[in-house]
């Protein structure tokens, strides 16, 4: 996020674009709703009628994948109104010129057609959003998950700088990560472009840093994506591969490509808490200790480094992360320190070659207080990012084209599926689903549809449904309900072991991300009978006798 | 002359305020004892517990301190034994209405605001003793229990349910001893717009409102050690307290000054933590022998794992080997593993989960 979640209560607007926060980021939708509360204007841009519609100024159902035509619209809309900020483009922005008349083509009409959002309602918006003294956007998977994930990141910064919103509180545009440490993960280096602290691996400056402080030579190309990685397992260019904490084969688009990919592996080391359907094909499983059972740091969404402190001990003989990689580079007979006597020195390091880490240790991030940059150890944290100017000079406006999604209904595949979480489901379930009473509340996956295609499918609440793509079919209960819009139904990926969604989604990818377009699947729809030793009788459960349960 | 603008006097001592700040934040700050039972800082003054009142100079009858604005000039008297008396008396009247019981707070968490307040004011609850308002809740959610015998109509669950979390699940039904708390049409938190969160729980200075889990606890022998930590779950990250005895996780309950959340959690952080103490848990490293996951030493898997990616690192270079990082795991576990990769490995092969 360019600013912290905090000041998200005294924006005057919020659009919020393809995220379902108050079943995803529950406690950043109290700030937004408290920020209503205060008088702020709320716009939520989303194909379904999400809960945070009820405290919407306006509801922009926009259809999958139309992202850009809408923003672009908004853009040209302030344009033409004479809305934009232009003291801070004259100061910090380029290519205004050039976007202008980019943007000619992008009439209300146009996005209209495109997006199906009214003219008039669109409109509105971009005068909402132009007009406040300070607006931010709050996106998650809804605009990164498609094959244009970018542009779509693009046209949302492109309403920003147009307007000056980014660089000042309470606005920005905010990515709110769905997991609790993946910024932490890339900001750890975990990314096949970038050392630790986002240094590039093809500058021969950071080459050099780095090779001075493991003291072996760096590879000077940068590694391919976690996506063609598995594509590289089942051509077999990749023989081993080590994944820790990630169930790949359940949360990974195409659950046969990707169960090839895996299988394909000469070994398959899989560091984890439990034996999930990923540990279940490994040659290698190590017993991860919990969360709660070690000390260490999280990033969360708002680039804050927050400590996290052991209150229990690992069962058995499970043992931290970080222990367990140091103890295999140690036996590998390799000339790089790997002698670590705590999760401490550990951050140490990461924060000596790390110049947004640079002024953190776990005394500073006791109180979580500080969100990075903080490059010394006297530096207050950078709550918002790009105050006064932006790190590569000007911000430069992006010429964007709408690119339909890579699958559209036909007739023979005639609705668009979307996925997403469910509030009381996290992701694969591994967590929640383990966790007392949370069974109780959603026992099984369902599939959402509006009851005017639901009637036409001869469907009613509680029947069984078919599910297909090109990919592959499964079957699943049906809710009807008006939250999806018509032509579009909606499944979450939370109960892998009884409805594995997975297998119809489309592992088409943003060509620059490698992220793939979860968010839009062309699938079939059919009644079938309900299937026998099925549903929610049967809902697994992992620990019948765990505490909680009523 | 000193002017007089956000000066005020509390109990003989000249004070500084700011414009905006209420009698109650004035007062405390400067470390007098008001007691208070339907204040929450995170919520509106609302002023029905009546415990908060002090004297104001010029005025003939006590005012509440949580809803009256400082102003210049003020002279204000906080513990003389008028205000002693009716605080105490109007303690005696919320503990008379109170079961005598074993408050399950009390004994599962900490002391409860009320039976510490009970304590302070040195009351008990027997000069008014009377009925007792048998309002509980049969509510078979999995999480929230609702015992409203012991409820105060404070309304800071109903405060903090439309003020914080905005779902306005539960509201104030009823007039007089017939008052209450309840969801429209009266039925179950399921049944209603309650997502489960458990802010309520947390914010009623009772046990009229309990976390199941934590239901019991109070009686297992064995000291309840406290542990701040941060959420699990998405990006947000919000500061939690881990309850653990022995070793063993029992309970969360939220930071009230967590810099992101303010002591607001979901159904997930607050209450799903308990896949730690799973069974299934994995205890021992595996190795695959004969195609079956067999446990085997720390020894037995690093040597077996060390051999084997030598040999892959050999046999068909360094671009032969990939990882992927947890999004989820600390990130110290991640530092290493990229580590390893780059400098044991010699690629840049590694990535984590936020591509899918």
């Amino acid at each position: 996020m360019s600013n912290s979640i905090p000041e998200i209560e005294d924006a005057k607007m919020m659009l919020c674009v393809g995220t379902n926060m108050t079943e995803c980021h529950p406690i950043i939708a109290v700030r937004v709703k408290k920020a209503v509360r205060k008088g702020a204007k709320l716009y939520v841009v989303d194909p379904r009628k999400i809960p945070l519609t009820e405290y919407a100024d306006g509801h922009l159902p926009l259809k999958l994948g139309s992202d850009v035509a809408l923003f672009n619209a908004m853009a040209k809309v302030i344009i033409d109104e004479g809305l934009e900020d232009k003291e801070y483009i004259e100061e910090r922005v380029e290519g205004f010129e050039e976007l202008k008349a980019h943007l000619q083509p992008f009439t209300l009409e146009y996005a209209e057609e495109i997006s199906g959002v009214p003219a008039e309602l669109i409109r509105e918006c971009a005068i909402e959003y132009a007009k406040a003294e300070s607006a931010g956007i709050y996106y998650t998977l809804g605009i990164t998950e498609h094959i244009c994930g970018v542009s779509n990141v693009q046209s949302l910064c492109n309403l920003a700088l147009i307007t000056g919103n980014l660089g000042k509180k309470s606005a920005g545009v905010n990515p709110l990560r769905g997991q609790n440490n993946i910024q932490g993960a890339g900001d750890c280096g975990a990314l096949p472009n970038n050392y630790p602290g986002f240094q590039s691996v093809e500058d021969p400056a950071c080459q050099e840093k780095f090779e001075k402080a493991w003291g072996v030579p760096m590879d000077p190309k940068k590694g391919i994506t976690k996506i063609a990685a598995l594509d590289h397992a089942v051509d077999g260019r990749i023989k081993a591969m080590w994944i820790c904490g990630e169930n790949t084969l359940v949360t990974d688009p195409d659950v046969k490509h990707t169960t090839k990919a895996l299988e394909s592996l000469d070994f398959l080391v899989v560091q984890d808490m439990f034996l999930t359907d990923t540990a279940k094909l490994a040659d290698v499983v190590f017993p991860a200790a919990a969360f709660t059972e070690v000390d260490g740091f999280f990033t969360n969404s708002d680039r804050r480094v927050q400590r996290i402190r052991k209150a229990a001990n690992p069962p058995g003989e499970a043992k931290p992360d970080w222990w367990i990689i140091s103890q295999v580079a140690q036996r590998m007979e390799t000339p790089v320190d790997f002698e670590y006597q705590s999760s401490e020195e550990v951050f140490a390091e990461l924060a000596a070659l790390s110049p947004i880490y640079a002024g953190l240790t776990y005394d500073r991030i006791e109180k979580g207080d500080l969100s990075w940059p903080v490059p010394d150890k006297d530096h207050p944290g950078t709550p918002v990012l790009h105050e006064g100017e932006f790190l590569n000079g000007k911000g430069k406006l992006q010429l964007l084209d709408y690119v339909p999604p890579s699958e559209n209904p036909d007739e023979e595949y005639p609705f668009y599926l979307t996925t997403g979480r469910r509030l009381p489901t996290y992701h694969s379930n591994t967590m929640t689903g383990r966790s007392g009473g949370f069974r109780i509340l959603v026992p099984n996956e369902w599939l959402e549809i509006h009851p005017a295609d639901s009637d036409r499918l001869g469907l009613v609440d509680g029947d069984w449904a078919r599910i297909k793509s090109r990919r592959g079919e499964v079957i699943t209960r049906v809710a009807v309900t008006r939250t999806s819009p018509r032509g579009t139904v909606f499944m979450s990926f939370a109960f892998p072991e009884e409805v594995m969604t997975n297998f119809v989604t489309n592992p088409e990818v943003d060509p620059r991300t490698e992220t793939p377009e979860f968010k839009v699947a062309a699938v079939s729809i059919e009644r079938v009978e309900a299937p026998s030793g099925l549903g929610a009788e049967q809902a697994l459960r992992a620990d019948p006798e765990g505490p909680g349960l009523v | 002359m000193m002017s007089n603008e956000n000066r005020m006097t509390i109990d003989g001592a000249e004070v500084t305020f700011q414009p905006g700040e209420t009698v109650l934040e004035v007062a405390r700050r400067q470390g007098a004892f008001v007691p208070t039972l339907c204040y929450d800082e995170r919520l509106d003054p609302y002023g029905s517990c009546r415990l908060c009142v002090v004297e104001v100079e010029g005025r003939r009858l006590p005012a509440s301190s949580c809803t009256l604005k400082a102003e210049s000039g003020m002279e204000i008297r906080t513990g003389s034994d008028p205000i002693r008396k009716m605080q105490s008396t109007l303690m005696e009247m919320v503990l008379s209405e109170n079961p005598d019981d074993e408050c399950p707070r009390c004994r599962d968490i900490g002391t409860c605001e009320v039976h510490d307040l009970a304590e302070k004011l040195d009351v008990g609850r027997e000069r008014f003793l009377g009925a007792i308002s048998n309002a509980s809740k049969d509510d078979s959610n999995p999480f929230l229990l609702r015992d409203y015998d012991r409820c105060i109509s404070c309304y800071r669950c109903v405060r903090i349910c439309d003020e914080v979390e905005a779902d306005h699940a539960i509201t104030m039904t009823g007039r007089g001893w017939n008052k209450g708390i309840a969801t429209a049409f009266d039925g179950g938190l399921m049944d209603s717009d309650c997502t489960l969160c458990g802010q309520c729980i947390y914010t009623c200075p009772t046990g009229a409102l309990a976390d199941k889990k934590m239901v019991g606890q109070g009686e297992i022998p064995g000291e309840v050690e406290v542990t701040r930590s941060v959420c699990p779950y998405c990006g947000t990250g919000c500061s939690i307290n881990l309850h653990s005895r022995d070793g063993k996780m029992i309970g969360v309950t939220p930071v009230l000054d967590g810099p992101v959340n303010e002591g607001a959690l979901c159904v997930k952080g607050q209450f799903g933590f308990d896949f730690v103490n799973s069974g299934d848990r994995l205890t021992r490293p595996l190795i695959r022998k004969n195609g079956e996951l067999t446990p085997v030493s720390w020894d037995e898997a690093f040597d077996y794992t060390a051999q084997k990616l030598m040999s892959v690192r050999a046999d068909h270079g360094p671009k032969a080997f990939y990882a992927i990082a947890s999004g989820r795991a600390p990130g110290e576990g991640s530092y290493m593993l990229q580590k390893f990769t780059r400098a044991v490995m010699n690629s840049n092969q590694v990535d984590n989960c936020s591509r899918g």
